[in-house]
């Protein structure tokens, strides 16, 4: 269960933003969350619950965006979505894979109301 | 009252990862190689680390951060090898981060060769947070299961060194040693591999001949 200790992490963003662009509150966060994160969305979402009360994102919904994991091919270019993990290339089975996207961990948005 | 939206853009473990990417440019400044051990719990990784104190030459200098939940322990096994050990207890916390890490720095000898981190036994939540490693270490016992790199995929495929311990009970026990190092390999080619048994007191100067190869690299 370490997504509590990533959910303090987003909280102390959170305080710094409302700070530094003098909000009253923060009413909506949008997150990334790539597949390959480590990260369980719905974990995640019941520390943000729990944290949230009494700071200054209270009232905030959470939005999360769950990004595939996306890879290249380096031998013959193909573009792929892994579910399995399993870093073999789909059309050439070469093992020489460079990954595009899947491992964020990202506060992308935040709504303040000032 | 207004509203408005602002884009942020920022990494949830952007915090972890800056300390460690200090931790990271100190070691190596100092010459020293940082090696992140992950597994479950009773894998074996203090045993492999009493092994490698006894292997290793006298000119090569180990020391090792344990991490824990509880107790002294595994400190006092190391210490018991004669090589300096720090004990973290997270206090329940189920993984190390990088900050616990930082905050031992001052007590860390600049003229070690090698330190190791034990992290909490946990093949999940450590495979998240950079410690400052040169090298991420995955432990895999016999016991566990062959099955074990694709049902926990990201401490496979975030390592680069896999380690089968407790290869003597192999032939006592369904699992298949080249069937979990094929498995590994499928999610992680980059993957070194390595079979050993600490009672038996195999596999290990391979191991360590690995880490001198990448201290080698490293002082390069």
């Amino acid at each position: 269960m370490h997504e509590l200790s990533i959910v303090a992490n987003l909280f102390e963003i959170l305080e710094r933003e409302a700070k530094e662009k003098k909000a009253k509150k923060i009413t909506a966060i949008k997150l990334q969350i790539g597949q390959l994160s480590g990260i369980v969305p719905e974990l995640f979402r019941s520390a943000f619950e729990i944290y949230k009360k009494e700071t200054v994102a209270a009232d905030a919904e959470l939005e999360i965006d769950i990004v595939p994991f996306k890879v290249k091919c380096q031998k013959c270019k193909t573009e792929m979505t892994k579910e399995d993990f399993i870093l073999t290339c789909d059309q050439c089975g070469s093992n020489d894979i460079k990954s595009l996207c899947g491992t964020e961990l990202l506060l992308e948005t935040i709504e303040l109301e000032t | 009252m207004k509203k408005k939206e602002v884009l942020v853009f920022e990494d949830l473990l952007g915090s972890n990862k800056k300390v460690a990417s200090t931790i990271r440019k100190k070691l190596t400044q100092n010459g020293i190689l940082t090696i992140n051990l992950m597994s479950s719990p009773g894998a074996g990784k203090t045993t492999l680390l009493e092994r490698i104190a006894e292997h290793l030459e006298p000119d090569h200098k180990m020391a090792v951060i344990e991490g824990d939940i509880e107790t002294e322990r595994d400190a006092d096994r190391i210490r018991a090898k004669g090589i300096p050990a720090w004990q973290i207890m997270t206090g329940g916390a189920c993984h190390l981060e990088a900050k616990m890490i930082a905050r031992l720095f001052s007590e860390i000898p600049s003229d070690l060769d090698f330190l190791f981190i034990e992290n909490v036994g946990n093949l999940v939540c450590p495979a998240s947070f950079d410690l400052g490693e040169n090298i991420r270490c995955t432990l895999l016992s016999t016991p566990e299961g062959d099955d074990k790199p694709k049902k926990y995929p990201k401490a496979f495929i975030t390592s680069d060194c896999l380690v089968i311990t407790k290869a003597d009970l192999s032939g006592l026990l369904p699992f298949q040693t080249e069937k979990a190092i094929h498995e590994a390999l499928t999610i992680n080619p980059r993957l070194k591999t390595f079979i050993t048994s600490a009672i038996k007191d195999t596999g290990l100067q391979a191991l360590i001949e690995y880490f001198k190869t990448e201290l080698m690299k490293l002082r390069s």
